[in-house]
């Protein structure tokens, strides 16, 4: 089992999302972040550029089940580029994953992903 | 200049997006040059005295008709997506700002003037810039400048209020040149037959008190033939898409409710018996489209939402619309419940059909101002029939406005949306749309880190 995590452009989550169903990945926790690596992101307010030190991302968690690791990575990177890959697409991080437990059932292991 | 863009593509785009820009500023620049030489007459000596209760009162409509923009910006915001919520409260803003321009260059002139080409509209040149009423008083003793600045209002809410059906999936630049060419050729005509002195429905006596089918029933009608050509948004209705602040909305809708007062009380270009009346008539029938809404929510799912008082309210207001001024209170109560009931009807009948009419711009604004529009001739005022008609004989001259109303505003928004579809470009692509109009077309976002959506 692995723990699948990735940090991606907000304005391709519903891209990523949409992938991620076609490819039968169902189960994503997703949640709002900040954060930066190489990339800066000028916004205009009032006509002036403005560079946040922290930019806005969003961060999926997937546990998946050993096959299932790669078709995921296919699937984000499939969506979460911009054009052929720009700075700031984001970065995908597979962590291994000790126990999944499912609360209502208490049922452990890769059935309880 | 635009060989100095960084490549062939970013060139291309920029000119794309400069043509209709450039295209606005040459006929106003060409409006200016026409205008200019006969733009200092001696001022007229003002014909009737200033009555200033009145004025003052009309002045006040004016700033709060204004007041329901924001206030519909904050109604439909709320009701989107959080990726979308700039781009659609600019939608509201985007009318002030090119209807503001357009209503005293050309607009008025055209809504207010004598008939032309056949009664189809108005036509004063002497109205454009508003340069013969600078000083003039109307018979009502309000200054006709004051007479212009009101109805310009209703002129910025009506495409405003299209922007609801399409939500979340046009282009700005396409929504600008569409809401432009709507208020000149479908508004200004609609706006001439109802309510210059010389327009048809007018003279056939049709009571619009304030805009029922001027405003409510055009922004509808448009709204549902906009929905539907422009096609549905990504995902709908399979994906539930939740709006993304209620409290928004619910501020909205109470800023509406205050602005109502001025669009309809205002609408009676007096302050006086009448206005108190219309007045009147608006509150009692927005409180009854909310309690109305409540209780039907109430009896189908159990719960009574926000939403629904929000709906309620809005129904109760666009159905008083046309009759605010003829009908007495228990009418007023009977219309807004009505409202409701056949609002609530429409916005189910619209969900079985599939269609994404978004914010349900038709479901109430259509709906609801059809109703009014018709009903009141049940309920006008003893004595206060236009020619002593039956009730029924009114009934069949409202069906004639309302009928017309829906027939062009139909017909020419058809027209103009696919002109506009096939050379600026108004619907969004699928991208586009995935990312949000915010981020896609004002490169901005909302909120801080709140919830995706």
């Amino acid at each position: 089992m692995k723990l699948i995590v990735a940090i991606i452009q907000p304005d391709k989550f519903e891209e990523v999302h949409q992938s991620l169903i076609d490819n039968e990945i169902f189960r994503i926790t997703v949640s709002r972040v900040t954060g930066h690596g190489q990339q800066e992101d000028p916004e205009l307010y009032r006509g002036q550029e403005v560079r946040p030190n922290l930019l806005p991302k969003v961060r999926l968690e997937i546990g998946v089940n050993d096959a299932f690791v790669e078709p995921t990575i296919e699937a984000i990177l499939r969506a979460a580029r911009h054009g052929d890959g720009t700075v700031g697409d984001g970065k995908i991080f597979v962590l291994p994953l000790e126990e999944a437990i499912r609360i209502r059932t208490g049922e452990r292991g890769g059935s309880a992903i | 200049m635009l060989a100095a863009r960084t490549g062939p593509v970013a060139g291309r785009v920029e000119a794309r997006a400069a043509l209709p820009a450039l295209g606005l500023l040459a006929v106003l620049a060409v409006t200016i040059v026409v205008a200019l030489p006969a733009s200092s007459p001696a001022p007229l000596p003002p014909q009737h005295a200033v009555d200033t209760g009145a004025t003052a009162w009309m002045l006040a409509s004016t700033a709060l008709v204004l007041l329901m923009v924001p206030g519909l910006a904050m109604f439909y915001g709320g009701l989107v997506r959080t990726k979308n919520v700039l781009g659609t409260m600019m939608h509201s803003f985007a009318a002030m700002a090119i209807i503001g321009v357009l209503w005293v260059t050309v607009g008025f002139a055209l809504a207010f003037g004598p008939n032309a080409l056949g009664g189809w509209i108005g036509w004063d040149p002497g109205h454009v810039f508003l340069r013969n009423i600078d000083a003039t008083v109307g018979s009502d003793g309000i200054p006709d400048l004051v007479f212009a600045m009101f109805q310009g209002k209703f002129a910025i809410i009506a495409p405003a209020l299209i922007a609801g059906a399409f939500a979340e999936r046009v282009r700005f630049r396409g929504y600008g040149v569409f809401i432009a060419l709507w208020s000149l050729l479908v508004y200004a005509p609609l706006c001439h037959w109802v309510w210059a002195s010389d327009g048809w429905l007018y003279r056939l006596g049709a009571i619009d008190f304030a805009g029922g089918t001027v405003v409510h029933i055009s922004a509808g009608v448009s709204g549902l033939v906009a929905a539907l050509y422009l096609g549905s948004r990504r995902g709908y209705p399979r994906t539930a898409m939740h709006p993304n602040n209620l409290v928004m909305t619910l501020m909205g809708v109470g800023l509406l409710w205050v602005g109502w007062f001025g669009f309809n009380a205002g609408s009676s270009l007096a302050s006086g018996v009448k206005t108190a009346q219309a007045l009147t008539a608006t509150q009692a029938a927005a409180a009854a489209g909310a309690l109305a809404w409540v209780c039907i929510e109430a009896v189908h799912h159990r719960k009574a939402t926000s939403l629904g008082v929000a709906s309620g309210i809005l129904a109760g207001l666009v159905v008083i619309t046309p009759a605010a001024g003829v009908v007495q209170p228990a009418g007023a109560i009977a219309l807004g419940f009505v409202a409701s009931g056949l609002c609530y009807g429409a916005i189910l009948l619209k969900n079985r059909l599939g269609y994404d009419d978004t914010l349900d711009v038709f479901g109430v604004h259509g709906t609801a101002g059809i109703a009014g529009a018709l009903l009141l001739a049940f309920f006008v005022r003893a004595g206060e029939m236009p020619d002593g008609r039956s009730a029924l004989v009114q009934l069949a001259v409202q069906a004639t406005g309302v009928g017309a109303t829906i027939v062009y505003a139909a017909v020419a928004t058809l027209v103009l949306l696919v002109a506009v579809n096939r050379t600026v470009g108004l619907r969004l692509g699928a991208a586009g749309e995935m990312a949000g109009l915010d981020h896609e077309l004002h490169g901005e976002h909302a909120y801080g880190l709140l919830n995706l959506n």
